[in-house]
């Protein structure tokens, strides 16, 4: 296989040594994208709107979908029971340091295809049941990344370029299962593994702050989320709380993202809990327990499902059913160690 | 408590010692982390920690859940982002890599994506690279800390998750991975090991108290290289497991496994 090039004295080429097997869920073609981006609107307008209304407009069956957040950190929870409760079916997901996000689509077995970086664990918490069973069902299609990969495959995508070299993957198996391609440097000679770039259809980020037109900013670790908003076709941000565009006018250094990026912001305090939000409060570690354990027993685990998902209005009744406001407030100590200052 | 104390506690106190002061070690949770944390505590001060959602240089207060939480965060000299902690240990900035896995094989390979079954109709499903495959490219030494079992200790991982010295030889650099890097020890609650320099084998270099080479073989899936002089590996010392159990872990998460 070659990538040819002429020029006027001789016949250049680009050596691709090997591609891998899996199969490229999205289309890495820069030129798509910008035709999309060219329509899309950059009216600086109030987008603020329920979570319900978000999901319903700009989630759609069949979507590829990517999450903001690192694993239970910062991740769009309160979007994820959404989704479920919507009954989104046959969705791509870029499967980027997923964790209690992916048990939650996982129970409402939302996607049927995967790319992956890290799935199926909650890291030092073990493995959840029911995202192995989904996973080892055979319904699920999978393509093999790494969480270095998927961040370059969105980088490329935010670049506007159609892939990106990278020196991982070399010599493994998770090459041979990924969709990459593995070339011969022009400049060097070296192995190179291309990432392709991956547009979302729809990203979802969760954030401490946004105005109404969704200037967003975010506290702590970023993972790959300013990227992530750049490459996707749609955005919704969830925040923790809304702020005036005079506040972010005042300080843009802080701002994480602009608002053209955005398509709807919704006000969504505690929205990654039972997760950890850097400076706010940290994961409620019993009732994460409290879902591994469950999910071992497939009749129990539908019930606790009902209780916690389907039969809740919205994130507030889930929190309420789960300790409420004094929950919070534990969770708020925890997370700023404020029990290693004395407080109960 | 003195000279008591159980594997994880010997494996946590043994690989700590080959983290030296001034160096950059890529880690996840768990015991390769509470290992970083001791070392930082007695002998390396100046051990710079990197995880991989971001933050560069933690003050750990505690032990994290996350490599993403506000523990993994804590005092850290930056908050960044996965691609640019990935980027730096691929510019070659970052000395070791502290990884896991379900399988390992005789040349260091390991295997954290399916094991049974096909990839697509798996019968246990495990987490995929994560960031593995990455900071086992980049990273210059790639270390291993995990029980000694012959389950684990396969002679050919069902699955290449994340490169060793994949086939032996000189098969790692010929795959194109960046020069100079590879696994360099593992660490089991019965011995530690390297790799033979020219086949790039498992080889045993030193044996843990309590154990004999016939143990080490018998709970291993194949034929280990034997170095020429073996050692006993020194025991935990009273400020080691003092440290491990009052500061690094106090809660016993890791070290009451």
């Amino acid at each position: 296989m070659n990538i040819q090039a002429m020029t006027e004295e001789e016949n250049i080429t680009m050596n691709i040594i090997k591609k891998g097997r899996g199969e490229l869920f999205t289309d890495p073609d820069p030129d798509h994208a910008r035709a999309f981006f060219q329509k899309k609107s950059r009216k600086m307008v109030n987008k603020v709107m329920t979570l319900t209304k978000a999901i319903e407009t700009f989630v759609h069956d069949g979507d590829y979908l990517a999450l903001g957040g690192f694993g239970a950190n910062r991740s769009p929870i309160a979007a994820c029971h959404e989704i479920v409760r919507q009954g989104r079916k046959n969705m791509g997901f870029a499967g980027h340091t997923s964790t209690h996000d992916f048990q939650i689509l996982c129970a409402g077995e939302v996607f049927d295809r995967v790319d992956v970086g890290y799935i199926v664990g909650l890291e030092a918490r073990g493995l959840s049941p029911c995202a192995r069973r989904y996973m080892q069902s055979g319904k699920v299609k999978v393509t093999e990344w790494t969480n270095y990969s998927l961040s370059a495959r969105l980088r490329a995508a935010a670049m506007g370029v159609p892939f990106i070299p990278t020196r991982n993957l070399l010599g493994t198996d998770t090459f041979e299962y990924s969709a990459s391609m593995i070339i011969e440097c022009p400049y060097t000679g070296k192995k190179l593994a291309l990432q392709p770039a991956l547009y979302p259809d729809v990203a979802i980020i969760h954030v401490h702050e946004s105005d109404v037109y969704g200037n967003v900013r975010v506290r702590g670790i970023l993972k790959s989320d300013n990227d992530l908003a750049h490459a996707a076709k749609r955005v919704i941000v969830t925040c923790e709380r809304l702020i005036t565009n005079e506040e972010i006018r005042r300080n843009p250094t802080e701002t994480t993202f602009p608002y053209f990026l955005v398509d709807a912001v919704c006000e969504v305090p505690y929205g990654a809990y039972p997760g950890t939000m850097a400076y706010e409060y940290f994961s409620d570690e019993e009732h994460l327990r409290e879902w591994l354990k469950v999910e071992e027993d497939p009749i129990a685990f539908r019930d606790f499902l009902q209780r916690n998902i389907y039969d809740c209005k919205d994130h507030h009744e889930y929190i309420n059913r789960n300790g409420g406001m004094e929950k919070m407030l534990q969770l708020r100590t925890i997370e700023h160690l404020l029990h290693k200052e004395g407080k109960t | 408590m003195t000279n008591s104390y159980n594997a994880m506690e010997l494996m946590i106190c043994v690989a700590s010692r080959d983290l030296e002061d001034g160096a950059t070690l890529a880690v996840g949770t768990g015991a390769p982390c509470a290992a970083a944390m001791l070392a930082q505590r007695l002998n390396s001060p100046n051990l710079s920690i990197l995880f991989e959602a971001g933050s560069v240089n933690p003050q750990l207060p505690e032990m994290p859940i996350s490599v993403g939480d506000s523990r993994a965060g804590y005092k850290s000299v930056m908050v960044s982002t996965l691609g640019a902690i990935m980027e730096t240990c691929q510019r070659g900035y970052v000395d070791y890599a502290f990884l896991g896995g379900a399988q390992i094989d005789m040349y260091g390979n390991l295997n954290s994506t399916f094991i049974g079954g096909t990839h697509q109709k798996p019968k246990v499903r495990f987490p995929g690279s994560g960031g593995a495959n990455d900071f086992g490219s980049f990273c210059w030494k790639m270390m291993v800390l995990t029980v000694q079992d012959a389950r684990r200790f396969v002679e050919k991982c069902e699955f290449i998750t994340t490169p060793g010295w994949l086939h032996g030889g000189n098969s790692r650099y010929e795959a194109g991975l960046p020069e100079g890097t590879g696994p360099y020890k593992v660490f089991t609650n019965m011995a530690v090991m390297d790799f033979e320099p020219e086949s790039r084998r498992m080889r045993v270099i030193s044996i843990n108290p309590g154990y004999s080479l016939k143990d080490v073989q018998e709970n291993c899936g194949f034929e280990l290289l034997k170095a020429s002089k073996i050692t006993e590996t020194q025991p935990p010392t009273d400020v080691e497991l003092k440290i491990l159990r009052e500061e690094v872990d106090p809660h016993h998460y890791i070290i009451g496994r």
